[in-house]
This record gives structure tokens, sequence and C-alpha cells, in this order.
């Protein structure tokens, strides 16, 4: 870890404007992306402006939705019953405790991991990621590799995913890491049938062909005949492109089955 | 019969310290005045080293010094040894290519070490290697078993043409071309043994110090084996003569086998500390184990069978290469030879066995022994051998089993390959795991998953393995450059309380209860007074470590030994107390005894008395403290049969092992509960190896691609059944404590047994190890 600034911010009004202050500075929300990061000097802030105090944790039901505050733990969200069946079994899947207990929302979304699950499920359910400069639609917030349209500087305060009638998420984690080797978020979303798919490209997505499959037919063997070219798949010593297009689609079908 | 003596399953009483985060590991050592220091790695795996230029660093703050590997051939250390030397064909003994402490010529692997930064932070040694600015010309690499020996493959040593360091063979090959010449079918399997990281829960670690004053070295070291530590860095290396030398490995988390060795940073550790006169600390972080700890395994081979009409065998072929690294590591040839080749034979009466070994050099870390080392490797491509043999025969696979078996009343049974079973039942274990794993049942079972839309297998594995290691003159003629006795002091304290010393060293194996039980057993003193002391080269006399599940066979029987002399010198004081004479002392529980009296002396009487000798037998030295070395006459031969059941998804290529029996002949037993936690973590082992782990460096850049747990993949608990663990003993003729060992079993028995599963659930011939879902969904994809 190379020498930087520590920043505890009050509000966000305050990290905002720490951040604008520093030379070259980060916020840190729950750390367990940053704080590896940092250690295996893979990255020199020159300051680090700390959300844990910034007000930003927490869940509000609207009724037709539910905000949840940046820095909710993955663990708060896994045990809140406000959130849908669909979110909590996303978080649950998320790391290991200690991860779940650290890890949050925010820093997720922030982050935008190719292989991380809550993506999928901002993207699935058609969720709206609120920062302290506007609101972004999620399925303009998830931009390619570790790029999300958040500009520098900006910070997100909380997202709000919209109920959907029916919503499963099917993870296949990658054996060792247990991020999602294929994760796929199916839901029948208040805008119509969403399907997003993590860990198979740069960047979750929604996947088009599914979606055409499964707004005609709401069932897993509409997916029968359904491909996924493994052209744009990634490809690594756990699983081949080809292998991890297969999953999508079995996993879009265990998705659909578990959203009944 | 004496409590919590042989047999009990007492709680372990190192665990207190252990589970209350009281250890005493390496790194929670602290020495005043102490630097630390982080090593400057190679990023490339092949590469010549045109220039090192340590200057800015030298200048930065903290920095206390810049060594390379010029400043330790200024001090004549010399460089890491391997001590093997293994003859092969031709009567040629392997090559050893020099190995600096800090590479000067060439870096081999990616993390090879080139210098160090020693500071007053950590953190300021990391800085201070930022400006260690190495000019380098990269040079193509090669990291493959199968092909580093092939022409035009980029050449790593001038000392191995070709990146051979042994062309090895043992066996009667005119006899096994005879067998298949007149064969009545034959069975033929290409595999690979994959490539493991042992990955220690404790990473390894040193604290170097020294004492102007007194001229004397310590080294703390994360050590299975500190006397052999010292006696390499004394005798090869030159960094301090043994006698002002203290080597001392305290709490040691886990080593299976990568702790044996002697590596760079320890010996850095050890003569920076007296070259700056200030202790010098380094400890590896995860991903500096990944790349510089010993890996293991790494073999490609091609297993051949001749079988006669019944299906007996008649002569079995192995071709094989195994990956030695970048440098020969302390035992690396010894591994792929020895403990393989001679393995060969396993449960079965194969009359003519040859072997072709070739040891290649590779642009990866140095291979060498891990958790089995080379027993597993055995094992594995027998037994996937028989069972394709199987196949090829349309028998069931215990019955080829079972017509091959070499039978109980056959022992002890000279194998064709150099080892000579003791004893062993291995019809009776078998039987045994049949019964336990249901395998009548198991058509059923299948029936019902497939219902599910799963596939279910079963899989066997009749093992056998070569432990205590071992007699001193059978390895010596071997060309191991040690001998492999153990020895142990037992000293009476004058109030009773036993102090055992030993020369083995405990990592995770309970030695501190085991042992003491023991102890309890022979002398009749409550184990809480036996305490056993370890780990320090200045406390007790010379030993050899553990490994090869070797601390009970062979360490335990010379402290059973020094417990009898106690008991001799004991018998002769007891008499001249009692007034009786020595013959008619008997001594059991405890007490000695004037046979047909009541005359009774506890030992802990005894004691007092030997070491306040104011009524004592005449010509008998003062003190109760005795030293035995014991050197077993053979090796232990521990077996077993285990039973493996899985089910595919189909879908995925995921699967669960939905049970799996082990039934495993150690003799006896001396605590049984940590008996089961060995066989436990040794199946966790293997069933890491046959699903999970892989050691994978890049084809093309000899980048290590699973260089974190983020791509290597450890066994979780997840991963794992509840294992059905039971005994089927026989009585070892060599070992007079009648015990085998059983440290290692589960990780030589297990990756056959989940193979044969997958294969049995999948119908197919054969598929690779790790078994990963992509394998097995491919696997299933062609077979349907
Ligand atoms: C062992 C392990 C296993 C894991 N497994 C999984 C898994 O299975 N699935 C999965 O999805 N994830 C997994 N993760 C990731 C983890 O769940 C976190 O989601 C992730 O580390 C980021 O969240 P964080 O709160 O820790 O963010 P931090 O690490 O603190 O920050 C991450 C990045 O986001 C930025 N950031 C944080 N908060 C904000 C904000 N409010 N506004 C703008 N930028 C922000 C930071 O500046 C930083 O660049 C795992 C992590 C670990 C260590």
């Amino acid at each position: 870890m190379y020498d930087f600034k520590f920043h505890s911010a009050f509000s966000v009004d305050d990290a905002a404007a720490k951040l604008a202050a520093a030379e070259d500075g980060t916020v840190m929300a729950g750390g367990q992306t940053l704080i590896p990061v940092l250690k295996q000097r893979l990255a020199n802030p020159s300051d680090v402006v700390d959300l844990s105090g910034a007000g930003l944790s927490g869940i509000t039901n609207n009724g037709d939705s539910v905000t949840i505050g940046a820095m909710t733990t993955h663990a708060e969200v896994a045990g809140s019953s406000d959130v849908s069946a669909a979110l909590r079994s996303v978080a649950e899947g998320i790391g290991d405790a200690q991860v779940r207990n650290r890890g949050t929302l925010g820093g997720s979304v922030a982050n935008n991991d190719p292989a991380a699950d809550y993506p999928a499920a901002l993207l699935g359910l058609g969720a709206t990621i609120t920062t302290n400069q506007r609101d972004i639609a999620a399925d303009d917030f998830f931009t390619g590799l570790f790029e999300t349209a958040l500009n520098d500087g900006e910070i997100i305060k909380s997202v709000t995913f919209p109920n959907a009638t029916k919503a499963a998420y099917a993870k296949f984690p990658n054996p060792a890491s247990r991020y999602a080797m294929v994760g796929v978020f199916a839901a029948q979303a208040a805008d119509g049938v969403r399907v997003a798919v993590t860990g198979a490209t740069d960047c979750a997505h929604r996947g088009p062909k599914l979606e055409a499959a499964l707004s005609a037919n709401w069932s897993p063997d509409a997916l029968d005949g359904v491909t996924i070219p493994a052209d744009h798949i990634n490809g690594d010593i756990h699983g081949s492109p080809e292998y991890r297009a297969h999953l999508v689609v079995v996993m879009a079908k265990r998705a659909v089955a578990a959203a009944g | 019969m004496v409590e919590n003596g042989i047999g009990a399953s007492l709680k372990r009483k190192e665990d207190n310290r252990f589970l209350t985060g009281k250890g005493n590991y390496t790194d929670d050592i602290n020495r005043p005045g102490q630097t630390y220091a982080y090593i400057v790695r190679s990023p490339h795996a092949h590469a010549t080293i045109n220039s090192v230029d340590i200057s800015a660093a030298k200048s930065a703050p903290g920095v206390v010094a810049v060594f390379v590997g010029q400043d330790l051939l200024d001090d004549a250390v010399g460089g890491l040894v391997c001590g093997a030397s293994v003859t092969g064909k031709g009567g040629e003994v392997n090559k050893v290519p020099p190995r600096n402490v800090l590479t000067m010529d060439k870096a081999r692997f990616v993390g090879d070490p080139i210098a160090v930064v020693i500071a007053e932070t950590l953190a300021q040694a990391k800085d201070g290697a930022e400006l260690v600015a190495i000019d380098y010309t990269e040079l193509p690499s090669t990291v493959s078993t199968a092909n580093s020996d092939a022409d035009g493959a980029p050449q790593l040593h001038e000392e191995c043409p070709n990146n051979v360091a042994l062309d090895w063979e043992l066996g009667d090959k005119a006899a096994v071309d005879a067998a298949f010449a007149s064969a009545a079918k034959t069975a033929e399997v290409e595999l690979v043994n994959n490539r493991m990281v042992t990955n220690a829960m404790e990473p390894r670690a040193a604290v170097g110090e020294y004492n102007s004053g007194t001229d004397d070295l310590t080294l703390y070291v994360t050590s299975q084996n500190p006397h052999v530590h010292r006696l390499v860095m004394s005798a090869f290396m030159n960094i301090a003569p043994e006698h002002k030398f203290r080597v001392v490995a305290p709490d040691v988390g886990g080593g299976f086998g990568s702790k044996i060795f002697t590596y760079n940073e320890e010996a850095i550790c050890a003569w920076a500390a007296k070259r700056i006169n200030r202790p010098v600390k380094w400890t590896s972080d995860r991903s500096e184990g990944f790349m510089s700890d010993a890996h293991g395994r790494d073999h490609v081979t091609k297993a051949e069978m001749a079988m006669d009409a019944d299906g007996k065998f008649t002569g079995m072929r192995v071709t094989s290469k195994g990956n030695m690294g970048a440098y020969l590591q302390l035992f690396s040839v010894s591994i792929p030879t020895l403990f393989h080749g001679f393995l060969l034979a396993g449960q079965y009466t194969t009359p003519a066995i040859y072997l072709e070994m070739r040891c290649v050099m590779t642009n990866t870390a140095p291979v060498d022994a891990a958790r089995g080392a080379g027993r597993p490797e055995a094992t594995y491509l027998l037994e996937r051998l028989v069972d394709v043999a199987a196949g090829e025969m349309g028998l069931d696979p215990a019955e080829i089993r079972r017509r091959n078996f070499i039978k109980a009343d056959q022992m002890p049974y000279q194998t064709p390959v150099v080892q000579c079973y003791d004893s062993g039942d291995y019809h009776a274990s078998l039987d045994m795991a049949l019964k336990n794993a249901d395998y009548d049942g198991f058509g059923a079972r299948q029936a019902e998953a497939k219902g599910r839309g799963k596939l279910r297998g079963i899989g066997l594995s009749s093992y056998i393995e070569a432990c205590g290691v071992a007699p001193s003159a059978a390895v010596g003629s071997l060309g191991v450059g040690v001998g492999l006795w153990e020895s142990a002091q037992v000293r009476f304290n004058p109030t009773g309380g036993v102090t055992v010393f030993t020369g083995t060293h405990s990592h995770g194996q309970g030695h501190e209860t085991a042992f003491a039980q023991l102890v309890t057993e022979r002398l009749g003193v409550p184990v809480e007074n036996v305490e056993v002391v370890h780990g320090d080269t200045d406390k007790g006399q010379f030993g050899m470590g553990t490994y090869g599940s070797r601390s009970l066979p062979v360490g335990g029987v010379a402290i059973a030994n020094a417990c009898d002399k106690i008991i001799a010198k004991g018998k002769k004081i007891a008499a001249h107390c009692l007034e009786a004479a020595e013959d008619d002392i008997e001594f059991g529980e405890g007490n000695f005894t004037v046979a047909g009296t009541d005359k009774v002396m506890n030992i802990a009487e005894v004691a007092f008395t030997a070491y306040v000798p104011h009524n004592y037998p005449e010509g008998v030295e003062p003190g109760l403290d005795e030293i035995a070395f014991f050197d077993p006459l053979n090796f232990s031969f521990p077996a077993g049969a285990h039973v493996c059941e899985v089910e595919v998804d189909p879908d995925t290529g995921t699967l669960e092992i939905v049970k799996y029996t082990a039934v495993d002949d150690f003799g006896t037993l001396v605590n049984p509960m940590i008996v089961a936690g060995q066989v436990h973590g040794g199946l966790a082992h293997g069933i890491g190896q046959a699903l999970l782990e892989n050691c994978v460096y890049d084809e093309d850049t000899g980048q290590l691609v699973s260089g974190s747990f983020q791509d290597y993949c450890m066994p979780r608990a997840d991963n794992l059944p509840s294992f059905d663990v039971d005994y089927c003993p026989t009585v070892p003729i060599h070992n007079p404590l009648g015990v085998k060992g059983c440290g290692e079993a589960g990780a030589i028995a297990a990756p056959p047994a989940v193979i044969n599963a997958i294969v049995n659930a999948l119908g197919i011939k054969h598929l690779d190890m790790p078994a990963t879902p992509e394998v097995v969904w491919r696997a299933a994809q062609a077979a349907s």
C-alpha cells in the first residue's frame, strides 16, 4: 500500500468536497475491492474518502419500488423483509459472510466487475441509480469492463428497484472465486420481460434473444432452441466461451423456473 | 489398562493455544532491532539478466541494505542444494544445475529471486524494491511437461541438454514386452497428474538473528524439519557451523511437504542477519507463496496393462514425464522416480512392471514432495488403468481387483519394483469398503438419480503407500543423501513430570497429544504430566523432521524405546529400594512391583530417587533421562480401499460427491480422533486435486495464471461430503508399535476414486483432473 491521506466524510456533500479538493482522490465504501487493490500497489490515490459516515445506508420500501442506500451492505439486503426474494438471493450469494458484512451495493455497482452479481439485478429489474448529480437508468449505467456512466467525482447515493411480477436470479459460481461465472437475472419487470446476464462478457448486459423468447412464452422450455454465439463471451481457465455461452441459456432457464 | 493411553480419542493438547489465538508462529516472532526483507523477483518466465542497478534503492528512505547474488558469493555462501542423486539409464546420475540464492545470470521462472531489499519497515522495503532497476533480455520460455524436451524448446540450463535432468527406468523391460506380446487383452490410458500448489494456511516466513557477542546465529523458520534446515544451511551453504547455529521451527501452520525444503528467502534472512548485524524478517504473502513455494505432482503419463484371458495382470508398462520446474529442489528427482516407481505394483501381483520416467526442467517454480509425493501419482495411474482394464475385460471393477490382489497369506510380498510389503489384507479392506458403501445397492440409486435427470457413478481405489520414511540403508543405497532414522529423549523431572524431546516436527498433526499418549501407555504417567517438545535444534538432539508419514512409525518408536530404557533403569533403582533382585521386578501401569508381593514403587518415586540418590544402587548413574534412536528395517505400508459415489448434473457438468467411504489399514491407532482428522484432511486434498485444484502457467508467456485463490481453487467445506471413515488393520512386522502412518493416505487414495466414479457416471473411458464443470460437461456431451 502506498501512502495516502484518509478522510471520513460526514455527508455526500462533504465527500464530494473532499474529493474535489484532492489531487487524485477516491471514495471507499466497504473496501472489499479497493483495499486489496491498494495492498497490491495497483492503485496510488492521493486521498481516500471513507463513505461509512455519510448517511448512505438504509432500505426504504416505496410501495411499488424499493430504494437501497449505496452504503447498505450485502448482508443487510440479504436480511431485509422490504426487499424482494429475488434481490435478497442476489445479495445472499455474494462472496462469503465477511465480504457480505463489509461489501456494499454502491461499491459493487460503481466497481462494475464483469463477474459481479448486482449489475444483473439492476438491469433485470430496470433499476435507477441516483447519484449526487442525477438519476441514471441501469440500462445506461454499465458501459464496459469496470466502466460506468459515473463522472469523475460522482457519488452513488442509492439505487431504486421497481417491483417485478416475477423475478429470480440463477448464478453459476466460478468454483475458485465464487463470483458469477455466469449469472442470469430474469424478471417480468414493470416494463416487460427483462433478462440480464453477468459474468459472460466484459460487462453485465441484457439478453435480447432471451427476452424475445420469454416475452412470447414465459417458461424454461421457451429457451430450448435458443443458443448464444460464443464470439464475445469471456474465456479463461475456468470456462471457455462456448461453455459460458451454454451456461447463459441453462441459467436463464433456471432463473425462469425459480421465478415461477 | 492405562487411562488416555494408546487408542484413546483424547482431545488435542495443542488446540487450546491454537483455538484461542495463543499459537506462536514465525511471523509472531519479533526481535529487537528487527528489519524487514522484501524480495525482488523476476516478472519474466525466462530472461537474461543484463544488469541489476541497486543504487537508487540503497538510498531510499529507511533502506538498510540491498543485496544481489554476488554479495552472497563474496561471503562464500553456497547455492541451494539438491539432496537427491538418482542413477538413471546408462548409469548416469541426475544432473544438478547450480542455483544461486539470488539468481545472477538468468531468471528461469516467474518469481525467481534476484535481489533483496532490507529496510526499517516492510513498506520501505517495498518502496526500495521498486527502485531496483533490472535490465532483462526476455527469452522464449517453456512450461510444458510434455514438450519441454522437444527439439528446439527453449533451454534452461547448460547442464541439462534438452531440458532433461534425468532419464530413469525401473523394472524388467524384456519381461514386460513379453507379457504384452502374449497378452489375451491389453488396456491403455493416457493421463495427466495435475500440478498442485500445497497452500499451507500459514505462508512461509523466516526471522534471522545474529549475536555478535557470541557469534551465534538463530533462524526462526516455517520448517517441517529444523535440524535438516540447519544441516543443509551449515554443511552445503556455509551459513554457519552447526554448533553455532540454532534453527527454531515454532508453531507451523501446515506444511504438506512444501516446508521440508530450504528456500532462498530463509538463507537470505540467516545470512543477512549476520551481514548487517540486525535481525531480518521475511514473511511471504500469498501471491509470493503461489510463485515460489515448491509445487507438487505434474506428470504426463501413458500406462498400459497386459492381461491373460481371466483378467490377471501379466505385465504393466508406464511411460511418463515429470516436471521438475526451473531448478532441482531438495528431493526433486527422487519423487517421480523412487517414491513413484516403487509403488507401481499397488495391491496387485503383476509380475513384471517397467517404468520409464523422464524428469524435465521447465520455466516454472520447482516441483518437489507434496503430501504423498510420488505415491499419489503412482496410485492414480494404476487405479485408473485398473478400471480401464476392467472395462476391456467386461469385469466389475471390484472383481478385477480381487482377481489380482496380493493375498494376505502371501505376506511378506516382494514386488517386482523393489518394495517388499510386510503386511496387509486387501481383500478384507475392499469387502469392508464395499459393504460400508452399499455397493450392491448402487444400481437402485443410479436408477433413482436418472429419474431426476442426474448421472450417478461409483468408483473404487485400492491404494497402497510406503510410509515411515525410512530405512537409512535403503534410502542411502538409492541416492538420498541423508539417514532417515529418528531420535527421542525421554526425561523424567525430579517431581515426576516427563519431558519428551522428539526430532520430528508437528505442524498440525497433533504430536503433542499422540506422543504423550504413547508415553502414558508405556510409562503409566498421567497424560497431563507429559510434555512433548519439538522444533528447536537447541532443545533435544538431532532429528530428521516430519514428512512421509514418518513421525509415529519412526519417531514414535524412538520414544517408546527411550521409555523402555527408562523402565530398565527404573527396575534397578526399584530393586534396590524394594530390596529385591532386579529380575524379580515387574513394571506395569506406572508401578514397579516385586513379583508375587505387594511391594510396589511408583515410577514417580523412582524418578525422585534417581535425582535424590541418597539410598541408591551401586554403579547406577543418577538421573532418569534416556535417549534412543530408531532406524526401521523397512518402510511401513498403509493401504486401503476407498469408494466414491458422485452425482453429475449433465446440463452444467457440476457434480456432487454424495458418499465417500474410506477403509484404511494404518495398523494400530494411537488417537483415533486425530487419525480421522488426518484422513479427512487428506481426502480434502485428494478431492481438491481431482475436482478443483490446478496450477496453470500460460503456455506462451510462462506467466502463472492461477496465482491467487481467485483462480486457484482450494476445496471448501461445501465441496466435500461427510466422510465415512473406517479401519481394517493388519499387523506390520517391522514396526514395534504396530503403526503404519496415516497423514497422506487420503490424498493418495481419493483422486482415482473420484475420477473412477465420474467416468462410471458418464460411461466413458477417461477424463483428466481436475474434473471441472466444463471438463465434465464436455465429456457428458461427447458421451451422449
Ligand atoms: C473474497 C471476495 C469475494 C467476493 N465475491 C463476490 C461475488 O460473489 N459477487 C459479487 O458481485 N461481488 C463479490 N465481491 C465483491 C464485493 O461484494 C463488493 O461488492 C465489492 O468489493 C465492492 O464493494 P465495496 O463496498 O467493498 O466497495 P469498495 O471496495 O470500497 O469500492 C469499490 C470501488 O467503488 C467505488 N465506490 C464505492 N462506493 C461508491 C459510491 N457510493 N459512489 C461511487 N463510487 C463508489 C470506490 O471508489 C472503488 O473504486 C467479492 C469480494 C471479495 C473480497
